[in-house]
């Protein structure tokens, strides 16, 4: 197996975090990982993103070619649509559409939408309407996570499982929160699907 | 032992642990910072008590690194690929004296300069420098290279250049640790005649390095990291770095043949080079940075049978990728979706509630009333002040160079001529600068926007701020009087326009701190008070 997840967000919105719980499941489910991320100037509010590789054998580059991505998880609507040239023709595009505007120009949600469409079935998320109901806004990340978990190639357990261990930490009651949260963005993907 | 997931940087972080270092000296650049971030978290580890607290610039981390080897301890230095040039005298130098305990130098360059002003090739530096320079292409054999690079320096008794780019500094693997060896014991050598560059010595020493080139090119032949792919046809590719990588991933992805040869150990293995070429009617050259190579064999009248970066093959600049290497290899684009074009770009900016913003705000208030406004500026998270919305500085070329440019500018004629630096790029290389204006009573007004860390690269304590700061600019000889400190908050907005306008108007050195810590930083501390003190 191998699956290319390209990650998108803007600087500050925490896309790593995902990479880590991903990048930490898959290595525990005995996977191969390479992802490749932006440090430096970008992080400053910047358009960012990351390439997540995961296979059953050797990966050689860091980053994903065109045409190849079988899932674009983006935690921003517009940030999704700067990454498509990287969908493969059967990719799923998963997206918060919660907009980030720091800049001019930025379109309409309409706008947006379409372009989203052109992708076949995206998984719409209201991340942060979501995850307040979880218990915390913090959570959106784990409710986006969740949303694209089942285009990941990895079982949930092994995400849930890798989310307890990041969160660890911080406590149980954090871990919990961030669990629901996981679960809560998989059932809408899942009712979605269903939906059409 | 379990692999661990670690970016490449952390991956010549940890190979350097276990390869016994005594310290490790750096300054924070992008795409390097990450090598010593993971030495110094692991300092309170117990196992390893590694020297690693941040460098005032490349250059003293270099010559420190020179010193802990001559005392026969092994040390790491880390840099960007623009570092190198600030070390460079201490670098090049160390391979004329040669070195005791071994010593490796990490840099990181930054081909499509994704943070960087340039994308210069560090290989041209190890090529100058006349020494062994490593460049793997995965984690796990950074980790591996990054060890055997400290046996190889302690053999040839050479420093050892450890090349990689961005990607893989920045990208996380699984790597698998082996035992860690210990640390060198004291040993400093009397070696005057080696370390004692006068002429004469000099002369004896550089012979000896060049004695020494067949050696390094014996090594190359030799070495695991440079190694054949196997393969048929005519067409054959030689593959530097982490080109290796995206060659095989379009060779697998489209079930090809052709023989690949990796080069990751320098200077070049010629006989494995010659086998390459014999077997093949023409060879791809794909380098993950400058054309170096390509162009020393394709020689000056132009090899017909090499294709790559001069000839158009491969882009000229830029990272490369698994796409451009396909449409090197004659394969078919595929189609895919364009980017809309409702996507506008989202540049970086300031961070909402940075001081830099309101130090901008009440500058260009200042400066828009004077006939000619230009404002020098340097390398930090204040050049986001070359954007909108403050369009409030216009140069930024290196380290230092925003005093010392505006020194020129004034010494030209230019009135007022302004100044703004950070506290970390101001002791980097911008204290020289000062005294340059200082002795030539040159009228510049120097502004130190000073939050208290190296903000950019992550939040890396700074060799001076605060009173330190001032200190140091009375003790260049700044006059007292002329020393002003404001502290930029929007509430103090007026004030600051006063004391700008002042020190701006003052025919002489002025200089203005502005100080306030950074947001990120106090919000890092917040979360958690044990970090940075």
């Amino acid at each position: 197996m191998e699956i290319n997840i390209i990650l998108a967000g803007v600087g500050g919105q925490g896309i790593l975090t995902i990479a880590a719980v991903i990048d930490m499941a898959a290595l525990q489910s005995g996977l191969t990982v390479r992802q490749a991320e932006v440090h430096g100037m970008s992080q400053r509010g910047g358009a960012v993103q990351s390439h997540l590789r995961i296979a059953d054998r050797e990966i050689y580059s860091d980053l994903i070619a065109e045409g190849t991505a079988n899932l674009i998880l983006s935690v921003e609507p517009l940030e999704a649509l700067r990454y498509l040239p990287f969908l493969a023709a059967e990719g799923r595009m998963v997206t918060s559409t919660d907009p980030f505007i720091n800049m001019a120009g930025y379109p309409t949600m309409e706008a947006i939408l379409v372009e989203l469409h052109r992708t076949g079935q995206p998984v719409l998320v209201n991340a942060a309407e979501l995850a307040r109901e979880a218990g915390s806004v913090r959570t959106s990340n784990m409710i986006m996570l969740g949303a694209a978990a089942p285009f990941t190639g990895l079982a949930p357990e092994a995400l849930e499982a890798a989310i307890g261990r990041l969160f660890q930490a911080k406590g149980a009651d954090i871990v919990e929160m961030n669990i629901r949260a996981f679960r809560r963005g998989k059932l809408l993907s899942q009712q979605q699907a269903t939906a059409i | 032992m379990n692999k661990q997931l670690l970016l490449g940087a952390e991956a010549i972080a940890l190979g350097a642990l276990d390869a016994g270092i005594s310290g490790v000296y750096a300054y924070p650049g992008t795409p390097s910072t990450e090598i010593t971030e993971y030495i110094q978290k692991q300092r309170g580890s117990g196992t390893h008590a590694v020297r690693s607290a941040w460098s005032t610039n490349e250059k003293t981390a270099c010559e420190a690194a020179l010193g802990m080897s001559y005392a026969g301890k092994r040390s790491l230095v880390c840099m960007k690929h623009v570092g190198l040039n600030v070390a460079a005298d201490a670098f090049i130098n160390s391979a004329i004296t040669g070195v005791n305990g071994g010593l490796v130098i990490a840099v990181a360059d930054d081909p499509s300069m994704h943070s960087s002003q340039n994308e210069q090739d560090s290989r041209v530096y190890g090529k100058f420098a006349m020494v062994p320079l490593l460049e793997p292409s995965s984690q796990q054999d950074l980790y591996l290279a990054t060890r055997e690079a400290f046996d190889l320096s302690e053999s040839l008794k050479l420093p050892v250049l450890l090349r990689i780019t961005t990607r893989l500094a920045h990208s996380r693997s699984g790597v698998k640790e082996s035992a860690a060896r210990p640390e060198n014991e004291l040993h400093s050598i009397y070696a005057p005649e080696r370390f004692v560059l006068m002429p004469h010595n000099a002369r004896r020493q550089y012979q000896h390095l060049l004695d020494l080139q067949p050696e390094l090119e014996r090594r190359s032949e030799t070495s695991w990291l440079n190694r054949l792919v196997p393969g048929t046809g005519p067409l054959g590719v030689l593959a530097f770095g982490i080109a290796f990588n995206y060659v095989m991933e379009v060779r697998r992805q489209h079930g090809l043949d052709f023989p690949v040869l990796q080069i990751g150990q320098y200077p070049l293995p010629r006989k494995k080079i010659e086998a390459l070429f014999s077997q093949c009617d023409s060879v791809l050259v794909a380098e993950e940075g400058y054309p170096v190579y390509e162009e020393l064999l394709r020689g000056f009248f132009g090899g017909r049978n090499i294709r790559g970066r001069l000839d158009g093959a491969l882009p000229r600049t830029g990272e490369l990728n698994a796409d451009s290497l396909s449409r090197a290899l004659g394969l078919a684009k595929k189609e895919v979706l364009t980017v809309p074009d409702i996507v506008v770009n989202r540049p970086p900016e300031l961070c909402k509630g940075c001081g830099h913003r309101d130090l901008y705000e009440a500058l260009t208030t200042v400066m828009n009333l004077q006939e000619e406004h230009h404002v020098f500026s340097d390398i930090g998270c204040y050049t986001l002040g070359a954007l909108p919305p403050f369009n409030a500085i216009h140069t930024c070329v290196d380290m230092g160079a925003s005093i010392t440019m505006a020194k020129g500018a004034a010494d030209a004629g230019l009135r007022p001529a302004v100044a703004v630096i950070g506290d970390s790029t101001f002791t980097h290389s911008g204290m020289t600068g000062l005294l340059d204006a200082v002795n030539d009573r040159t009228p510049i007004c120097v502004i130190i926007s000073d939050n208290d860390t190296t903000a950019m690269t992550g939040g890396q304590n700074s060799a001076a701020n605060g009173s330190r700061i001032l200190a140091i600019c009375r003790g260049l000889g700044v006059e007292e009087n002329h020393i002003r400190t404001i502290v930029p908050l929007k509430s103090h907005l007026a004030e600051n326009i006063a004391v700008l306008s002042e020190e701006i108007a003052y025919d002489g050195v002025s200089v203005v701190i502005a100080e306030r810590e950074c947001i990120e930083s106090a919000a890092r501390k917040k979360r958690n008070p044990a970090a940075k003190a």
